[in-house]
């Protein structure tokens, strides 16, 4: 699904129509109109009801909501998710795209693929295959019970820690990793790509070892392109709620994301609670929109240079 | 990029360490889990698995969810459109904004969207004054188009019924069609419409005969991304749909229900079906982007 999200675009192209190519006025009044109203029912009118339903009982059940202990662990859950599934697809998408645009190796078409394979993967199922690796019924569930184990001291080992991963905050970490796999790495290999090797080539000419190429010539060059994925990345981290509602048990306080936590009010009638939470996750989505724009405009103002 | 001089060994170092890392995260992390499916499915008998791809339920399922998924990507290729020669070819205060906002449904999260889709078109929200008039419409087409059966197809209600589905696959599409076409629009060259016009061909004419046909291949993309975004989608569509058994319950919410009754091989074979649609799906969107990028050659 490549075409997904957005690239930092590569055209900036602006032209001056002549009249011949101009639409009549009220073509352009009701274009506009049409335009503006369907993305105010389907974008501007949701994003406000989650503000409106959050202050509707006024700013003390608002601010209530936070103090409510669950609440702050679903936040530190979402938060510690994050801080784990985000660094690591970095690293994987760093390292992707270093392999793919800097060298030429037969299969990388179908590895460029397969980067793209969890944007096809319904959530649903994202968690589900997890289930079937790391839960009861599967493969690990299998090994822990079965009666010949290939290494009886891993099995011995896994039992006495009472290792979890379903139900359990690895196995959350790991759905959302999955989720937000592509999101880097999509991102830094069109841009390295179209970047080539010969500011690295005349590094390495001049002597610069392979840390000093990469960290003094590739990442300046990537810098907003990873800044770009990252964000990106993070805003699916945070809000993931299909895969990690699969993989997570909801147990309260343990197992929560802010997302479940949200359900979970949501299920409770706990309406405006409900909102209060959803307008903190509003409020990281407007971030990234805004950072997005401000990412776009710079690498903009750097083509025109 | 530059195919130059690449064929003999790179100077470049760390080729081995990057694509060894690579292979074996993309390995662990996704192409043996996602094998985990199939190698589950394949431990079926081809009895079992028929009994659960195929009960009248999932068979009902598949329909509103397939259904459901292409009249919301059909709606956000038409006005996906509108938006994007909007945005591309005119100017007015607050472009850059409404521009932006686009983007909204990958940022928001799908549960967000889903409680506030609900409540805006819940009885008593703010649209709520569309049921009656939705409910009244439907009603209307069941007495006087005898056939079909409209209420339930088209449902009754807005929320917790078939529309509520139909607008949550439409939110969450919504940027597909949009953001596949402006590129293409920002590069269509206007010499093609100048000679139309010179040529007498009315606004009309080179919209339709020179304008669409240039874009046809990336609304088609943009529909495919949209309709297989919402082919999967969860989070967003069951606060608003009312999970009726038959008639409102769609593919992935099945999914979730058979594990809940620690049904893995049933929940496992819907998910193998659901998964290779999406390849299909995928393999298609391939295809077309390269059929788009030889027809912008021409």
């Amino acid at each position: 699904m490549s075409a997904a999200i957005s690239h930092l675009k590569s055209s900036s192209a602006t032209s001056t129509t002549s009249r011949a190519t101009q639409d009549a006025t009220w073509v352009r009044w009701t274009l506009t109109s049409v335009a503006l109203l369907f993305l105010a029912f389907f974008l501007v009118l949701p994003l406000a009801a989650v503000f409106t339903e959050a202050l509707r009982k006024g700013f003390g059940p608002f601010f209530g909501a936070f103090r409510d202990s669950d609440a702050i662990a679903s936040i530190r859950l979402t938060l510690l998710t994050a801080a784990i599934a985000v660094p690591a697809n970095v690293l994987f998408g760093v390292a992707a795209a270093w392999c793919i645009a800097k060298f030429n190796f037969s299969g990388k078409s179908i590895l460029t693929t397969l980067i793209d394979l969890p944007f096809a993967v319904s959530p649903v199922i994202s968690g589900l295959i997890y289930v079937l690796v790391f839960g009861l019924q599967g493969w690990l569930g299998q090994y822990q019970n079965a009666e010949n184990p290939w290494f009886p001291w891993l099995q011995q080992w896994l039992v006495e820690q009472d290792f979890k991963i379903i139900f359990a905050v690895p196995g959350i970490v790991l759905a959302t990793t999955f989720v937000t796999f592509p999101f880097v790495a999509r991102e830094l290999i069109p841009l390295m790509q179209s970047q080539g090797t010969d500011e690295e080539y005349a590094a390495v000419t001049l002597g610069a070892n392979g840390w000093q190429t990469f960290w003094r010539v590739t990442v300046p060059n990537i810098k907003w392109g990873l800044f770009y994925g990252v964000i990106l990345c993070n805003a699916r981290a945070m809000g993931e709620f299909g895969a990690v509602s699969v993989v997570s048990g909801h147990i309260r306080g343990e197992t929560n994301t802010m997302p479940l936590h949200v359900e979970i009010l949501y299920n409770e009638y706990n309406f405006s609670a409900a909102f209060a939470v959803a307008s903190l996750l509003a409020m990281l989505a407007i971030v990234t929109l805004v950072l997005k724009s401000f990412i776009e405009w710079r690498h903009a103002q750097s083509r025109l240079i | 990029m530059s195919t130059s001089a690449r064929s003999q060994r790179s100077i470049l170092p760390g080729f081995g360490l990057s694509l060894g890392f690579t292979l074996a995260y993309l390995g662990l992390i996704v192409l043996i889990p996602l094998s985990a499916a199939f190698i589950k499915t394949a431990g079926m008998s081809w009895a079992d698995f028929v009994q659960a791809v195929a009960s009248p339920r999932v068979l009902a399922s598949y329909r509103l969810s397939f259904g459901a998924s292409f009249a919301a990507g059909f709606i956000n290729m038409v006005f996906g459109l509108i938006v994007a020669w909007v945005l591309v070819r005119y100017s007015f205060p607050g472009k850059k904004i409404v521009d932006a906002l686009v983007d909204l449904p990958f940022a928001l999260p799908t549960a967000v969207a889903g409680i506030a889709l609900t409540a805006i078109y819940a009885r008593n929200g703010l649209l709520g004054g569309l049921e009656p008039v939705w409910g009244g419409a439907v009603g209307w087409l069941d007495r006087y188009v005898p056939g079909i059966a409209w209420k339930e197809w088209l449902g009754v209600k807005i929320a917790f019924d078939r529309p509520g589905i139909f607008i949550a696959l439409t939110f969450i599409g919504l940027p597909f069609v949009v953001r596949t076409l402006q590129p293409v629009l920002e590069e269509l060259e206007p010499e093609l419409e100048e000679a139309s016009a010179t040529l007498g061909a009315s606004r009309w004419q080179t919209m339709r005969r020179v304008i669409l046909p240039e874009l046809f291949p990336a609304m088609i993309t943009g529909f495919t991304l949209a309709f297989a975004r919402a082919l999967g989608e969860y989070g967003s569509v069951v606060f608003i749909a009312g999970n009726q058994p038959m008639h409102s319950e769609i593919t992935p919410l099945l999914i979730i229900t058979k594990l809940e009754q620690y049904d893995y091989k049933g929940a496992t074979a819907i998910a193998v079906v659901l998964l290779i649609a999406s390849f299909v799906l995928l393999l298609l969107i391939n295809l077309l982007q390269k059929w788009s990028r030889r027809y912008h050659r021409i």
